[in-house]
């Protein structure tokens, strides 16, 4: 991938500009007493306007990569690499810098009932941030939550606001969750599992009113969610993470047709479909590892991969790219375009 | 219908001014499997719920094995016996295991409230066990805490067969776990399925998942049942309006979420 000076373009076409730049991140966060790894190695980029898909099962480090994005690491966490947000080093940012990026960078998370006070109204937390944050009257602080939920699908947006959280329904809440989100009037949205707790038609509503709006906005949006099938259909771009490690990143159209790691191979075959019936899933053996777990000098998917050669036991393989994409498999080469038939066979 | 091994009609379960449950009506064929598909609040659970006795219906009768069992249990000796037609494994195995016994502690006291079984026999049975739900020694010691997502759910499902039940109730059992895991289990419960004869009632929100584990599929939308018939054929050719949406929201590789939908 070409991490390195784009010339600023339009919002539109493959050229735009770099807004997110993430270099060689490891995190360790304290754990009883010593050290543990949580992230090793993550290089990632987003454009504006780009959603980048981050895609991984329980403990592979999705959301401690977007925690590390947000500045929201927990006190303690030993971190290096770099992270640069429109060519800004976001680890050293400080004061009134600090508060722009905060503002520039929203979040949106799986449960919206766990992130609202219940005791307050819609419009209360609606306007929180345009009130304290950025002095904006009420009246006007209210016009422009109005006009938010309008963009959300949610017509009668005076009505909500005079609304308890409890009033509405988890796919009305998320739905608020994301205008919330707007008000700011954000570049990047870290969505982390958005719709994991909605039922699966409320679902594809909101990802469609995110995709609406990312387009209407020049929003980059980086997507978190343990959907492979999810993330590949409304992202650009997917990485696919394991153990704390990115192992993929590929142009999502390609993820399921011309995978390049292995796991993401695995992963997609185990998932069962909904247009055939099997009688046996190729479940992977064993479970997934966290990244304390994964050896240091080996690869991290070795002990549950169908296709393990010496090789792969020699040291851990670095993110290299291929075919436009990039992998972090040494076999990725001899493998590509055998990795579906051999993990079915 | 004569083999059928769970049987209920007319169901109908009312919440205050709430119909959760409106006229519903199936029957599991001994050995079958069959899925109750719905979203949040298309009182799916609330049938489960009723079957194994944890709500009372409004209306209707459910019999399993030829018995009723739409009212309360009067004795312990009835209960016991409903517990040996049908079991439940529910969806989350960190709340539905007792944290202080082990895995064998927690089968073995299924087999010494079911069957009048010495020592022994009891032990050769939670082996037996192990071997088919794929816990080693080691685990079956383990205390819950111990275990990863997938090996408690293993543990819960050993714990719904030792009763040597004619009907497992799957309430979105494999929901909770990972996909890698999730694999692993929908094998397992195959399995289950052709060396037991057992039969499965599955209730889940997972299209995918239900082609996987089930013949037979109803749809259910607030209550009610919309759509019924074989899962290929359900899936495959949805006649419902309901069920077409259901099944034309499942992200897939080429889907794209639909547009401009302004429907709050």
């Amino acid at each position: 991938m070409t991490d390195g000076p784009v010339p600023a373009l339009a919002a539109r076409g493959p050229q735009r500009t770099l807004l997110l730049a993430m270099n060689g991140l490891t995190v360790r966060l304290p754990v009883e007493g010593s050290m543990r790894t949580v992230l090793h190695d993550v290089s990632l980029t987003i454009r504006q306007g780009e959603a980048l898909g981050l895609v991984g099962e329980s403990g592979s480090g999705k959301t401690m990569t977007a925690r590390a994005v947000g500045r929201l690491l927990p006190d303690g966490a030993d971190v290096s690499g770099t992270i640069q947000f429109d060519g800004r080093d976001v680890r050293s940012l400080e004061g009134a810098e600090l508060k722009r990026f905060r503002a520039q960078v929203a979040m949106i998370f799986q449960d919206p009932r766990a992130h609202i006070n219940p005791v307050r109204r819609i419009g209360d937390f609606m306007t929180e941030a345009l009130r304290t944050n950025a002095g904006v009257p009420v009246k006007q602080a209210t016009r422009r939550s109005v006009e938010l939920l309008a963009r959300v699908g949610i017509d009668d947006g005076e009505r909500r606001l005079r609304q308890f959280p409890h009033e509405l329904s988890g796919g009305l809440l998320q739905r608020v969750m994301i205008a919330t989100a707007l008000l700011t009037e954000p570049r990047l949205l870290l969505a982390d599992e958005p719709t994991t707790a909605l039922d699966v038609t409320t679902q594809a509503e909101v990802m469609g009113i995110l995709d609406d709006l990312r387009q209407e906005l020049g929003l980059a949006v980086l997507f978190i969610t343990h959907n492979l099938e999810l993330a590949a259909a409304v992202c650009d771009r997917t990485a696919v993470m394991y153990a704390g490690q990115i192992v993929e990143v590929r142009a999502s159209d390609l993820l399921h047709r011309d995978p390049l790691h292995p796991y993401t191979a695995a992963l997609a075959a185990a998932r069962p479909s909904i247009d055939t019936t099997s009688h046996r899933l190729a479940a992977i053996p064993g479970r997934p590892l966290s990244a304390f777990e994964a050896p240091e000098d080996q690869c991290a998917f070795a002990p549950r991969c169908p296709h393990v050669q010496d090789a792969c036991r020699e040291a851990r393989p670095s993110l290299t790219e291929l075919n436009g994409g990039l992998t972090r498999c040494v076999r990725a080469a001899e493998l590509r375009g055998r990795m579906e038939v051999a993990v079915n066979g | 219908m004569a083999d059928a091994v769970l049987e209920v009609r007319g169901l109908r379960k009312v919440f205050g001014s709430q119909v959760a449950v409106d006229d519903v009506s199936f029957s599991l064929p001994e050995g079958g499997s069959l899925a109750i598909v719905g979203e949040s609040g298309s009182g799916k659970t609330t049938i489960a719920k009723m079957i194994v006795g944890l709500e009372r219906p409004t209306a209707g009768t459910i019999h399993a094995c030829g018995q009723d069992r739409s009212t309360p249990a009067r004795s312990l000796r009835d209960r016991r016996r409903r517990g040996r037609e049908v079991q439940i494994v529910f969806q989350d195995p960190y709340t539905s295991l007792d944290p202080r016994q082990t895995v064998e502690g927690t089968i073995d006291e299924v087999l010494r409230l079911h069957h009048s079984w010495g020592k022994d026999r009891r032990r050769e049975r939670v082996r037996k066990l192990a071997d088919l739900v794929g816990m080693d020694a080691r685990q079956m010691r383990a205390l819950p805490r111990w275990l990863s997502g997938g090996q408690r759910q293993r543990v819960a499902i050993a714990r719904a067969l030792a009763a040597e039940p004619r009907v497992v109730i799957l309430d979105e059992s494999v929901a909770a776990l990972d996909v890698s895991i999730q694999a692993q289990v929908l094998n397992l419960l195959a399995d289950i399925h052709d060396e037991t004869g057992v039969s499965f009632l599955c209730i889940s929100h997972d299209l995918a998942v239900v082609r996987q584990l089930t013949q037979e599929t109803l749809v259910m939308w607030r209550g009610k049942i919309v759509e019924r018939g074989p899962t290929a054929q359900v899936l495959d050719d949805p006649q419902d309006d309901y069920t077409k949406r259901l099944r034309a929201s499942v992200p897939r590789p080429g889907w794209k979420p639909p547009r401009h939908l302004r429907t709050a």
